[in-house]
């Protein structure tokens, strides 16, 4: 009777540990599966080439898209990347723990704000300021890279700081012992051992700013075609899918899940480097 | 003051160090006062905008009420921790208590659980359309998006169950093995009561991805603004609020949502904060 | 003439490639108390955890030749639950669960599918007073066992043992992270409880082996090198390793 229990509970546990792994197949099979023969149908370079996106005139080509998500994405890690990476030493490594007990919640904090209210606040206070500065809508290219930059800040920060905390003090302490200042220490023989670490905040900080919808669909201005400027709005993949999903039929509607495969593609690709990085530095 | 002079005097000859130094001063003061202007001018600008007609219990285009969306929000958050906690609990179990080291289920089950971290929220929705609005042809459900959520936040209970039973310490399990306890009791009276806060921030956690989650629902839930059953369509705060941007005549109201939104995640971080100190104060 | 509780023939015992044990055998005697000494990494301990199978929470343990209780295999055991019940543990540590005192004592009995209320109440009791503890903690039964201290914590965990009734009591190095006030007590304690229970204990210390035990087995690398009553093993070891041993010149 006990070990009955035992045995059954032993293989519930089991079965919810497949549950992630099922979620995972599930999800590539429906993708894939409704994705893929719209890919085929418009035709791979059709759909991945081509600059025009017509649903209409049934021409669909999501290059403007995917020049759009690297661009913003591209913008964020330019912004957001060296205030994080400056920002995350200073708190593993310079401030003193009465400020940490301040700034790391500030920063956790940032983490939790849903992105809908990032979006409502690029739109309310970033796009009239760009708009003043740079004429136009103000929803540009720009704009969303700016508040991309923002929001991957915490992920990048969380990431990169831990990785600097983790590299042994003795480090540290032989750099001061040679006579160099702390920002010498902590620069040239800190980080070079959190390299691998702070590089996977990055990867990880490109993830999010990919995938980010909602906040980018307020400000990007979503216009489907290559911007020539940063002053000149931008559709990304993620906003192309959410616009047009709650009217799309047929072949367009297949178009968009088959955008989703590109993008679900993209961010396997950007998992996986990540992973491998967060390996090598665990080691 | 001698010490800071002391520093200045050291700079005067290594002014690249404080060329750093004030890099990270002001990206730490960015970082910071960027939170501090998103969350203030929010607070500032939407409290003056809340009035009661928002909180009516009915939802109409006169009142634009966002009571139904907070109930939703609730409703959803329970219904998501009900069907996540207990596979996300269930399936650290299995990865510390019974699995061997280095064994293949182990692998899989982390490397999909780091893919289903890195999945953005549209993929999930659109997932989540396909698979309960078309496949099984229930549309818009309140149980879809439920359902659609819960595998989003799956990944981060296993991984917070994950670190908090490992924390257990061992000596705890051989007392309990010791005295002849089988797995299940060692596991049900031993291991997870010591680890209940660790799990508890994970769940707090994945309330706030639950609450702020909008592009995952949109296909899944729908955007009706009514309380629904489990198989009709309901739309939470967050997608409330996007209802109302795109609708674009709803600015007073945007503001108001986006302060309760504010609100709510400022009151689940303090949570989770209150028990890391709670944590490691044992 | 003394029986046997344990009696052990040919024991190999291998962690992975690793052989932590080499063809031991011998016998424990009933209701006395068996010291293991020898220096630290020489298989005593896991000599001791095979007793009542804890090396099965060990991956990749296996255990070759004849271990017998009261004449019974204990690796073709069905439960091995039943065994641990019967063969109760003591660890190096003072491991108390995150519970009350009443509770860590209950814990046990309540495993083994006691709920009564009275009855778990005079078990408590009997154990607490067993371990002679209990006058220290009458007033506090409901207070949090982490509360204690070290001494205090460890015979707790020998009433805890207790409280499942066992026939034997394992100790592994029970005092080592205690003071010597503490180790005293433990040490008083186990020369009552051997009129009921079988005690074997691994030491490190062997003054303490000297004070309590009635045999005493040496061993090094893995190997037994010799068993017998403790006044001979202290006073005329056949074996000229363990006279280097207990003489100080190594270990």
């Amino acid at each position: 009777m006990k070990e009955a229990r035992e045995f059954i509970m032993k293989c519930v546990f089991i079965l919810t540990a497949c549950v992630s792994i099922a979620a995972v197949v599930l999800i590539c099979i429906f993708m894939f599966a409704n994705g893929i023969p719209a890919i085929a149908k418009i035709g791979p370079l059709n759909f991945l080439l081509g600059e025009k996106w017509k649903p209409m005139n049934n021409i669909f080509g999501i290059l403007p898209m995917i020049v759009g998500s690297i661009y913003v994405t591209a913008g964020a890690i330019i912004i957001g990347v060296p205030i994080a990476f400056f920002a995350s030493v200073y708190l593993a490594k310079f401030c003193n723990e009465k400020l940490y007990k301040i700034l790391k919640p500030a920063v956790e904090l940032m983490a939790g704000i849903p992105s809908i209210v990032y979006g409502f606040f690029g739109l309310v206070v970033i796009v009239p300021i760009m708009q003043k500065l740079m004429g136009g809508s103000g929803k540009s290219v720009l704009t969303a890279s700016i508040l991309l930059g923002i929001m991957i800040l915490p992920t990048v920060i969380g990431v990169a700081e831990s990785s600097i905390r983790a590299v042994p003090d003795s480090y540290y302490e032989g750099a001061l012992a040679l006579g160099a200042t702390r920002e010498r220490s902590v620069f040239f023989a800190v980080l070079p051992g959190a390299k691998s670490g702070i590089l996977a905040g990055v990867i990880l900080g490109i993830g999010r700013a990919i995938g980010e919808t909602m906040a980018v669909i307020m400000v990007a201005g979503n216009q489907p075609v290559i911007p020539g400027n940063l002053a000149m709005g931008v559709r990304t993949l993620t906003s192309n899918i959410v616009m047009e999903m709650g009217y799309a039929t047929d072949l367009h509607r297949e178009a968009l899940i088959a955008t989703a495969v590109v993008l679900f593609v993209l961010i396997l690709i950007i998992n996986l480097c990540c992973s491998a990085l967060q390996r090598r530095s665990g080691q | 003051m001698e010490k800071i002079k002391g520093q200045l005097e050291s700079y005067k000859e290594q002014p690249f160090s404080l060329v750093l130094r004030f890099l990270m001063w002001i990206a730490t003061f960015l970082t910071v006062g960027i939170t501090v202007c998103i969350v203030g001018y929010i607070l500032i600008r939407g409290i003056p905008n809340l009035s009661p007609e928002m909180f009516a219990w009915e939802y109409n285009t006169e009142n634009v009420s966002m009571m139904p969306a907070i109930i939703n929000t609730v409703l959803m958050v329970l219904l998501v921790l009900l069907i996540a906690v207990p596979v996300g609990i269930g399936a650290a179990i299995y990865l510390v208590e019974y699995a061997k080291r280095g064994s293949k289920l182990v692998k899989l089950v982390r490397i999909t659980a780091e893919t289903l971290s890195g999945i953005p929220s549209i993929v999930y929705g659109l997932f989540g359309y396909l698979l309960f609005a078309t496949t099984f042809r229930w549309g818009y459900t309140f149980l879809g998006g439920a359902l659609t959520l819960a595998i989003m936040i799956l990944p981060l209970i296993l991984r917070t169950t994950e670190e908090a039973l490992k924390a257990v310490p061992d000596s705890f399990r051989e007392g309990s093995f010791g005295l002849g306890a089988g797995s299940l009791r060692t596991i049900f009276r031993i291991i997870l009561p010591s680890a209940v806060p660790g799990i508890v921030s994970g769940v707090i956690l994945g309330i706030g991805r639950v609450v702020g989650e909008t592009a995952a629902l949109m296909y899944t839930a729908g955007t009706i603004a009514k309380v629904p059953g489990l198989m009709s369509s309901g739309r939470t705060l967050a997608v409330h609020m996007y209802a109302l941007l795109s609708e674009g005549l709803y600015m007073k109201q945007a503001y108001a949502t986006a302060v309760v939104l504010l609100v709510v995640v400022l009151l689940i971080n303090a949570g989770s904060g209150w028990i890391a100190k709670k944590l490691t104060k044992r | 003439m003394e029986k046997d509780k344990f009696t052990i023939k040919d024991l190999n015992l291998f962690y992975g490639d690793f052989q932590a044990l080499k063809k031991i055998s011998m016998h424990i005697p009933e209701k006395e108390i068996t010291a293991f000494i020898g220096p630290s990494g020489c298989g005593k301990s896991t000599l001791l955890k095979s007793l009542n199978r804890m090396n099965d929470l060990v991956e990749g343990c296996k255990i070759t030749g004849t271990l017998l209780l009261d004449g019974e295999p204990i690796n073709q055991m069905k439960n091995v639950n039943l065994l641990r019940k019967r063969v109760g543990m003591v660890f190096q540590k003072p491991n108390p669960f995150p519970m009350s005192i009443y509770d860590n004592v209950a814990y046990g009995p309540r495993t083994h599918g006691i709920r009564k209320k009275s009855e778990l109440d005079a078990i408590v009791e009997d154990s607490l007073k067993k371990a002679a503890i209990w006058d220290e903690t009458k007033d506090r039964l409901k207070k949090s066992a982490l509360g204690m201290s070290g001494g205090q914590q460890q015979r707790l965990c020998i009433a805890r043992a207790l409280a499942v009734q066992p026939e034997v009591l394992l100790m592994d190095e029970p005092t080592s992270a205690l003071d010597p006030i503490s180790t005293t007590k433990i040490e008083d304690l186990a020369l009552e409880l051997k009129n009921q229970y079988t005690i074997v204990m691994v030491t490190h210390n062997m003054q303490q082996a000297a004070r309590i035990s009635d045999k005493t087995a040496f061993f090094l690398l893995g190997e037994m090198v010799e068993m017998n009553d403790t006044e001979t093993i202290f006073s005329k070891p056949q074996d000229k390793r363990t006279d280097d041993y207990i003489t100080g010149r190594f270990g």
